[in-house]
């Protein structure tokens, strides 16, 4: 059996990056078509990871491990459990469909804009399966070069503030994360995650430790209040970049704290779910009022992103709550599975919303909600999918965006009915900004003449809306699949929970 | 014996498969395909549910109860997705198969000149498969499935015009107040589940009674029972579905969709939805006497209070909007006063007499060019005979004249909240009663106003030619002056007439023929629970004597003679002395106000809740998110980092005079500084010792 399939996953699109890299601006088409067959190349791979990988026993699997660095016995170590294979395939699959979505878009120096696509492609995939904290450390730093590159040539106007801002908030928050590996380090000797989540550790330990993992994952993911990059991040992004961003990079960030909060400080992360809770529901009410009276599109999706990652992080946390407090492992169950499958679903639907304000914006390079109105007369079709993202994004029952939503609350309840109620606020404050940005944008009549001349989605567009409308209709209508491949993962993380390391 | 899941399959999937067709291959089918596939998807459900009545009140069949897939599986906990089909459903399924398909038909007529026609086609087959969805449930993730897919399609088609502003204005506030009830209705879910570990409703049935003595701390030292916490939030939930006050603000603003909608979603089904979910879960709202003392009080006030709005309405659909709140209200009673029976069968009569009643008005908006402002009708029965005919009959039922099918469930649910102890009982029994002489005022002025007096519009003689035909019916439509006509109204084609004429006999007809097994003969069998203690229709139930008898005593009793009140003041006023109404209303001046305003209700809500959170939300993301998050914790420690940098370059400026003065400073410090502390500690500092 081949056994180095995740090491293939992450070479693949880092080295065909390269080619990509040397077709030039002399040969954008070819330098297009040699970047889609990585794309596609690497979502076969990913399939054969699912097919590959025994949901039924869990546990990590495919192992990979060499030593990187001896001196400090740093390994390249690998593997995978159901939630990384989940995030990979999503990955995969959204790669395709940012590298389609770009195709004519970005007419500046296509071939470096998508050799940094799949540079970055290729770069999550490796976060998602290392198993050693440096190696993962490395990668977590090193998806900020492209996107910082993706940010800082194809952005807007205000890029410069915006990429800045994004690479000195994330940077800034690693350090910490840095500090406390260090720390660890010198405790036991290695940065195998496996040997730091076996080490016992002094609250006084915990709480720092887990403080410095929070302060690096909250800006990540992003948490209120340190969120504020994303939205300018967002805006300056071109439509790819910003899909990647809200599909998969904040994903990163609650990503690290399944494998390193919980494992590592789970005394110090149940002592504090309180205060992460606490922020996930400032993010679901709070952020839901801001996401309401925002002028530029991007702006609005990017803050209903910020909220709607809220419920990830409470459901990871409220399960620390129904472990501890009551003991209720069938609901802490509950609740991390509604976290994980938010993640994926907020991936598709956040990529769906930037797809669509991409393809508003190729129109009418205007972000702001006031210059359309009226967009369903002329764009039909577009209209049906924008609906249909929107209505996910309000967690309506047959999207994908209910499933999680629905268990993260429904696991709350039990924790404390307060929790629930204010999670479920995001049944009115989501529809309210979420359709009002539709009726402003799609409904009514044509309001000017630019609106008018908007023609309708091209093959391509309707190639890559419908690919994340069956991934959010699939997810919604059917999502025991997707729970079955996270399950064994997710119990042996809820058992994590309630191992006390002091 | 069992019924076939295959035959259920289709019943559910047969108008899906139809919606996609008409949706996605318009171009392909065209408009007469479209029709086609959705009138013989929603034709075979009909058949199908009435072969499943069939099947489970004469053909032997046992309720059906199976699970077809698996939603999701966490260690012991799993959601389904299944059908429960017991005689409660097959009831609904029967008339909202029933209705749909008078709808699909009556459609093809009435948006005849529509561009959106297959699109509208493709909607109303599509909230058909989801009412199915919602009423064939046996577990509440599905039961939130439906509830939320039919509250999408009403968002679609009130906003189905949706170049007019006032539409995509309604369809949003539609979807936002219904989001309010399901807000409730989810946490609802949430606390079955805590408390009973499960989704499915047998279970959680079955362990019903173990809820009794259980409770949830809202707040230290507070306790609250658990089922009177499950039961109000899910009732909250129908509150937004079945529009009771004070979440009803948007029913009559659905109004802006295209009629045939009204008479399906507005009226008929949907938002009887909320009736029909509180009388699947009776077992639990049993338990529960504060919950269904909310639901009676919630309900009676609905009942009147909406029913007096719709006495100074002027246009056409809103009076029946009105209504239609209104005996929503009566069905919300009969729930709170345990009467679960009674409310379906009023939700029964209900959906017949009232989807006429609306696609009656359909036939008069298209007859007057889609003039809906009633003073500018009148005497209009000459022109649609049918059309009159038809909507007399559906008025009689909704005034409850001894014999229509309105009679039999709406007279039950009055005498029994009469017979009520419930807490509550006595404000609902005045509510109902004087609810029945509002609802005559209503709608007897209605009737005249439309088809009866002299007429209140001019034709254009030059138009006035029949051979125009239907075609040009249309053309004017938001464009001629109020009162003025291009010719002269007709009645409507039969595609439109012939749903009037099949809704019109059960209408008159159905209530006598059922309300004795359906009411009192225990037919709905173990679909509805009712605890023995309460049990108001069974106590009713011992004076009833069959349908004939219970008409006879109905002329006897006082919703007759309200009835008649409302009828002779009618048609005193309206027939003989139009500008009687005129001098009431100036009587009246501040009482008027009231009514027109609405209670001022739709104001309160824009101001506070629309523009309220408009409001916070700026100052969130004014003064929270920029000011102090983004100029003072991010870019302030920016600036911070930017100043010292700036003031520590400065020192380093590049000149040798400056850094030998620096060196000189420093050395007349230290040499300072060991003067100051002494010999010998400083100096054996500075040579490192």
């Amino acid at each position: 059996m081949f056994n180095h399939l995740l090491s293939l996953l992450i070479w693949l699109p880092v080295v065909g990056a390269i080619p990509v890299l040397l077709a030039g601006t002399a040969r954008p088409n070819l330098a297009r078509w040699l970047s889609m067959l990585v794309a596609v190349l690497t979502f076969v791979a990913s399939l054969f990871l699912l097919q590959q990988y025994n949901a039924a026993t869990g546990g990590l699997q495919l192992t990979e491990s060499y030593m990187w660095i001896a001196s400090w016995g740093v390994h390249y170590g690998l593997a995978v459990d159901g939630i990384s294979v989940a995030l990979i395939a999503m990955t995969t699959f959204v790669g395709i469909l940012v590298i389609a979505g770009a195709w004519e878009v970005i007419q500046d120096k296509p071939h470096q804009y998508m050799a940094a696509m799949l540079m970055l492609e290729g770069l999550l995939i490796g976060v998602f399966c290392a198993t050693d904290a440096l190696l993962f450390y490395a990668l977590f730093e090193a998806i900020l070069i492209p996107m910082f590159i993706l940010i800082g040539i194809w952005g807007g106007p205000r890029r410069v503030y915006a990429t800045l801002k994004f690479f000195i908030y994330t940077f800034f928050g690693s350090v910490f994360m840095l500090i406390a590996l260090l720390y660890l380090y010198q405790k036991v000797g290695t940065f195998d995650m496996a040997t730091l989540a076996a080490l016992p550790l002094t609250m006084k330990e915990q709480t720092w430790i887990f403080f410095a993992f929070l302060i690096a994952f909250a800006i990540k993911v992003p948490m209120v209040p340190v969120h504020t990059w994303l939205p300018d991040a967002h805006v300056e992004a071109p439509t790819g970049g910003s899909v990647v961003l809200a599909a998969v990079m904040l994903k990163v960030g609650t990503y690290g704290m399944l494998r390193f909060i919980l494992p590592i400080v789970p005394d110090a992360g149940a002592h504090y779910a309180w205060l992460v809770i606490v922020l996930s529901l400032i993010a679901i009410v709070y952020i839901g009022y801001v996401a309401l009276v925002q002028e530029d599109m991007k702006k609005l999706v990017a803050y209903s992103s910020v909220a709607h990652m809220g419920f990830v992080t409470l459901g990871i946390f409220v399960a620390f709550m129904l472990v501890r407090d009551s003991g209720n492992v069938a609901m802490a169950g509950l609740a991390m599975q509604g976290a994980m499958v938010q993640m994926i679903s907020h991936g598709f639907i956040s990529g769906a919303m930037f797809t669509c304000i991409g393809v508003l914006y190729d129109r009418m390079h205007t972000r702001s909600i006031k210059d359309y109105g009226g967009v369903i007369n002329v764009m039909p079709w577009f209209g049906f999918f924008y609906v249909l993202f929107a209505m996910a994004n309000c967690g309506l029952p047959g999207t994908s965006g209910f499933v999680g939503e629905f268990m993260v609350i429904l696991a709350s309840f039990s924790a404390n009915p307060w929790i629930a109620l204010f999670a479920a606020f995001t049944l009115i404050i989501g529809a309210a900004y979420t359709l009002w940005l539709v009726k402003r944008v799609l409904w009514g009549d044509i309001t000017n003449s630019h609106v008018a001349e908007m023609k309708e989605i091209n093959g391509r567009e309707t190639f890559v809306l419908a690919s994340f409308a069956f991934a959010v209709l699939a997810l919604g209508i059917w999502p025991q699949p997707l729970v079955h491949l996270m399950n064994s993962s997710v119990s042996q993380l809820v058992q994590q929970l309630a191992i006390h390391k002091i | 014996m069992q019924l076939s899941t295959s035959i259920l399959l289709t019943i559910a999937l047969a108008p899906l498969v139809g919606c996609l067709l008409a949706g996605f291959f318009s171009k392909f089918i065209g408009r007469a395909g479209s029709h086609t596939v959705t009138l013989l998807g929603v034709g075979i459900s009909c058949v199908l549910s009435f072969h499943v009545l069939y099947q489970l009140t004469l053909g032997g069949a046992e309720a059906y109860n199976q699970n077809l897939y698996t939603w999701f599986q966490i260690g012991p906990l799993n959601a389904s997705i299944g059908f429960l089909v017991d005689r409660l459903t097959a009831m609904m399924l029967v008339v909202v198969s029933f209705v749909s398909l008078l709808v699909h038909l009556y459609t093809i007529g009435y948006m005849a000149e529509d561009d959106g026609y297959t699109r509208f086609f493709s909607y109303i087959s599509l909230f058909t498969f989801s009412m199915f969805m919602l009423v064939m449930s046996n577990n509440f993730v599905q039961l939130f499935f439906g509830w939320e897919a039919v509250g999408l399609v009403s968002y679609l088609l009130i906003g189905f015009w949706y170049k007019r502003p006032t539409a995509i204005f309604a369809n949003l506030k539609a979807f936002l107040v219904n989001r309010v009830g399901d807000f409730g209705f989810l946490l609802g879910i949430a606390a079955v589940l805590y408390f009973m570990h499960t989704l499915d409703y047998a279970t959680a049935f079955g362990s019903a009674p173990g809820l009794v003595g259980r409770t949830l701390q809202i707040t230290a030292g507070t306790q609250w029972d658990a089922a009177t916490v499950i039961c109000i939030c899910l009732f909250i939930g129908a509150m937004g579905k079945s529009a009771q006050v004070p979440l009803h603000v948007w029913l009559p603003d659905s109004m802006e969709g295209p009629t045939p909608i009204s008479a399906l979603i507005h009226a008929a089904t949907m938002v009887t939805a909320g009736i029909f979910m509180v009388a699947r879960m009776s077992p639990l709202f049993e338990l529960s006497s504060t919950a269904l003392s909310f639901v009676l009080v919630i309900g009676a006030t609905t009942a009147l209070f909406t029913g007096l709005i719709g006495i100074v309405q002027n246009d056409i659909k809103r009076v029946i909007a009105y209504s239609t709140l209104s005996q929503l209200g009566y069905m919300t009673v009969a729930l709170g006063v345990s009467m679960y029976s009674g409310a379906v069968f009023h939700l029964m009569t209900h959906a017949f007499f009232k989807a006429l009643l609306f696609l009656g008005a359909g036939s008069v908006i298209i007859a007057m060019h889609h003039e809906q402002d009633m003073r500018y009708m009148g005497g209009l029965r000459k022109y649609m005979p049918i059309t009159w005919i038809t909507m007399w009959i559906g008025s009689l039922a909704l005034v409850a004249v001894p014999f229509t099918s309105g009679f039999y469930s709406k007279d039950a649910i009055i005498e029994a909240v009469g017979l009520s102890h419930r807490w509550g009982a006595h404000y609902a029994y005045f509510c109902v009663m004087a609810g029945a002489l509002v609802t005559g005022l209503y709608t007897f002025r209605q009737m005249y106003l439309t088809f009866h007096g002299k007429e209140r519009f001019t034709v254009l003689a030059h138009h006035g030619h029949d051979h125009h035909g239907h075609d040009d019916a249309h053309d004017d439509h938001g464009q001629h002056e109020p009162g003025v006509l291009a010719h002269a109204p007709k009645e409507s084609p039969w595609v439109v007439t012939l749903p009037l004429v099949l809704l019109a006999i059960p209408s008159l007809l159905v209530g006598f023929f059922t309300v004795g097994p359906v009411l009192f003969g225990n037919w709905f069998g173990s679909a509805i629970h009712v605890d023995a203690a309460d049990n108001v229709l069974g106590e009713l139930g011992q004076e009833f004597h069959g349908s004939f008898a219970m008409a006879l005593h109905g002329f006897t009793q006082l919703p007759f003679f309200l009835v008649l009140i409302a009828f002779v003041s009618c048609t005193y006023i309206y027939l003989f002395n139009p500008a009687m109404a005129d001098k009431i209303k100036r009587a009246f001046m501040p009482l008027w106000i009231v009514l027109d305003r609405k209670y001022w209700v739709d104001n309160v809500y824009f101001a506070v809740f629309a523009q309220g959170s408009v409001k916070l939300g700026r100052l969130f993301w004014k003064v929270g998110d920029t000011a102090a998050i983004d100029d003072v914790m991010v870019n302030g420690s920016v600036k911070l980092v930017h100043r010292v940098a700036a003031s520590v370059r400065r020192l380093q400026s590049g000149y040798l005079y400056h850094y030998a003065f620096a060196m000189i400073l420093g050395l007349i410090l230290l040499l300072g500084g060991y003067w100051l502390m002494g010999s010998g500690h400083m100096g054996s500092v500075l040579v490192g010792q």
